[in-house]
């Protein structure tokens, strides 16, 4: 089995005046692990149903390999695709379910019943043959759609939130499954969810989609910390995010004023000069809470005076929502690295520092003078 | 479960379960275990099976009555002898309905099933109207149906017979599968189609090889009513018969009006036994039907 590159070029679609795709463009690349991520509404089963034929866009081409695919239904195409509601077909057994691509192709008998084996034993489901789709649970159809997706060695494999009808522990576990079969058969997976955490932990690069856009591709970790816009920062995980002008520029090493903060310290990428407005944004996890004001020995650390409003235990964490004087909450992750049977060291309503160093915050929208 | 049924099942020392934890057949069934037999309800049942098998029973004595008429004169196999030896008109009228109602049972289920698929998963103009209109010979009286059909075969000048009686079954039996396949159909995702469709079936291929076995419980319970309907019509078939063309009922009507021979008791006799030996070996595929 070989993948295939996936090009998306301008693509946009209209469902009678809400715009569900608007000029998107992307390139995937062979054997890649790619997730379109975004809220519910942002297109990206709509992105997915064109690539797989269920859907002809209004303009834009979609490339294979290079070759336009747009006017190929559904059953001409190398690809498949693994449905949200699994779509086995009821009448059929397992084992049928998962040769109903081969029967169709004509397969000989025997060449059949060996690769049904090989592609059941791919997801764990050689025991369940025999059974109906009915008497399966819910993670067992998921792997029956699986592997009858992946039977007729599609070159690209389409999962449209396939894991979202199971519950959380299953999710993990799926995901885990999901990834190494990619591994194993090494096709192109196309993967949709709105689900950031699912996107970050298996996708080689993520596009993070809003009302028809994609707003930024790029892999896991830089989505994460760099996110490009305001939205992006939201989505992915928590951040505090305040927006603010830069008021001092030396080097890399930007001032930035923000009203309700007071003047914050960030290192940037590239020079920001002074005038630019700018959203700022830093992850609750890099943020440290203390009871005691820091020793002030190093110059770009910022601190911010607040009280707890609301410490969330969570046993591997601690989550705080601490309230500034100037009225701001900031969200701040305590770790708990080390055993402790004492109980909480900050309490409700205690006064505490907030700090961080200039590093650890990021700038967000950068709007030049 | 109440409360004391749990707590007399901890008394007798059943295992304690969680009260939710239990599924609504099992305790479906220890309701009906726990039920007196002796209540309102006992003797509801007792009534309404009288009710419904007294005509029956009435019916089976007279047919081996000796002699015509409301009195018992003793038992005898004479109008059994007589029905399969002296009704040959009766028997031509049988194997009018009984062609007739297998024929326009399997129209309409062909016909009425295409339109189930059609107006469930196809888009097109007016598809609501043409569900809604769908269902109009099941509620306009078969009276007005049957003088519609008559005007209609008299406006394209169809002569009246088998085949008009033919035609009209297959329409008013259409509705029935229409509904049947519908109701079935309405329960699957659309996406198993696209399944069908993304794994490389062609249209025709999705259609023989996922919606119809997927639908077939429906199609087959559509079938089995369309056989009904068509087989005991009468007001219907009889605007739209023509010379020669007598079904059952008709022939039944015409017979009564010179009195009921006990001839006709003996034929019911021998329908009801046939259909109850038709409906027990296909009693576990009713119920499948039933269930799904």
């Amino acid at each position: 089995m070989n993948g295939s590159d996936v090009t998306i070029s301008r693509v946009g679609k209209s469902f009678g005046s809400f715009a569900a795709l608007d000029d998107v463009s992307l390139d995937i690349r062979k054997g890649e692990f790619f997730s379109l991520l975004g809220p519910s509404g942002c297109g990206k089963t709509t992105l997915l149903r064109i690539l797989g034929g269920f859907e002809v866009p209004d303009e834009g081409t979609v490339a294979i390999d290079g070759v336009d695919v747009v006017g190929l239904s559904a059953d001409k195409r190398r690809t498949n695709t693994v449905f949200q509601s699994y779509a086995l077909f009821p009448h059929l057994s397992i084992f049928e379910n998962v040769a109903f691509p081969l029967r169709l192709r004509k397969v000989p008998p025997k060449v059949l019943s060996s690769r049904v084996k090989d592609y059941l034993a791919l997801v764990q489901l050689e025991a369940h043959a025999d059974k109906m789709p009915a008497q399966l649970s819910g993670g067992q159809k998921q792997r029956v759609a699986i592997a009858r997706a992946l039977i007729n060695e599609p070159s690209v494999l389409l999962l449209d939130e396939p894991l979202s009808a199971l519950d959380a522990k299953l999710r993990q576990h799926m995901l885990v499954e999901l990834d190494s079969i990619h591994d194993k058969v090494g096709i192109t997976f196309i993967y949709v969810t709105h689900d950031q955490g699912e996107a970050l932990s298996v996708s080689d690069r993520i596009a993070v989609m809003n009302q028809g856009k994609v707003l930024q591709v790029g892999p896991p970790h830089e989505i994460y910390e760099d996110p490009a816009t305001d939205f992006v920062a939201r989505f992915i995980g928590e951040t505090n995010l305040f927006r603010g002008a830069v008021v001092r520029s030396e080097g890399l090493l930007a001032t930035v004023a923000i009203p309700e903060v007071g003047e914050v310290l960030v290192t940037t990428d590239d020079p920001v000069p002074a005038g630019s407005s700018v959203s700022f944004a830093v992850r609750p996890e890099k943020i440290r809470i203390a009871a005691q004001k820091p020793a002030a020995a190093r110059k770009d650390l910022n601190v911010v005076k607040g009280a707890v409003d609301e410490p969330i235990y969570s046993g591997f964490q601690t989550k705080f929502y601490v309230r500034t004087e100037k009225g701001v909450t900031f969200k701040v992750f305590k770790q708990h690295a080390d055993y402790s049977d004492k109980g909480p060291e900050i309490k409700w309503r205690q006064e505490v520092f907030l700090s961080w160093s200039a590093e650890d915050g990021t700038l967000v929208e950068v709007a030049r003078p | 479960m109440s409360d004391e049924t749990l707590l007399a099942e901890r008394r007798n020392g059943a295992p304690l379960r969680a009260k939710t934890g239990r599924s609504g057949l099992e305790s479906r069934q220890r309701h009906a275990k726990a039920r007196a037999a002796s209540s309102f309800s006992g003797f509801a049942y007792w009534a309404t099976i009288v009710f419904f098998f007294m005509p029956l029973v009435v019916l089976l004595v007279a047919s081996f009555d000796k002699e015509k008429g409301g009195e018992w004169s003793g038992f005898s196999f004479i109008w059994y002898v007589k029905l399969f030896t002296e009704s040959g008109e009766l028997w031509r009228a049988f194997g009018n309905s009984a062609l007739i109602a297998f024929a326009s049972a399997l129209t309409a289920t062909v016909l009425g099933t295409l339109a189930a698929i059609g107006v469930t998963w196809y888009k097109f103009p007016f598809r609501g109207y043409v569900r809604t209109l769908n269902f109009l010979p099941m509620i306009l009286p078969e009276i007005v149906i049957g003088i519609s059909l008559l005007v209609f075969f008299a406006g394209v000048g169809l002569k009246l017979g088998l085949v008009s009686i033919y035609i009209a079954h297959a329409t008013f039996n259409l509705p029935f599968v229409f509904l049947m396949v519908s109701a079935r159909l309405d329960e699957f995702d659309y996406s198993v189609i696209e399944a069908a469709r993304d794994l490389g079936a062609s249209e025709f291929q999705t259609l023989m090889k996922v919606i119809v076995p997927m639908s077939m419980p429906g199609i087959a319970s559509g079938f089995l009513t369309a056989v009904t309907l068509s087989l005991e019509d009468f007001v219907i078939t009889f605007f739209v018969t023509g010379p020669g063309a007598t079904t059952l009922p008709l022939f039944v009507y015409s017979a009564i009006r010179f009195g009921v021979s006990p001839v006709i008791n003996a034929l019911s006799v021998v329908m009801v036994a046939g259909t109850v030996a038709l409906i027990l070996p296909l009693r576990n595929y009713l119920k499948y039907i039933a269930a799904k």
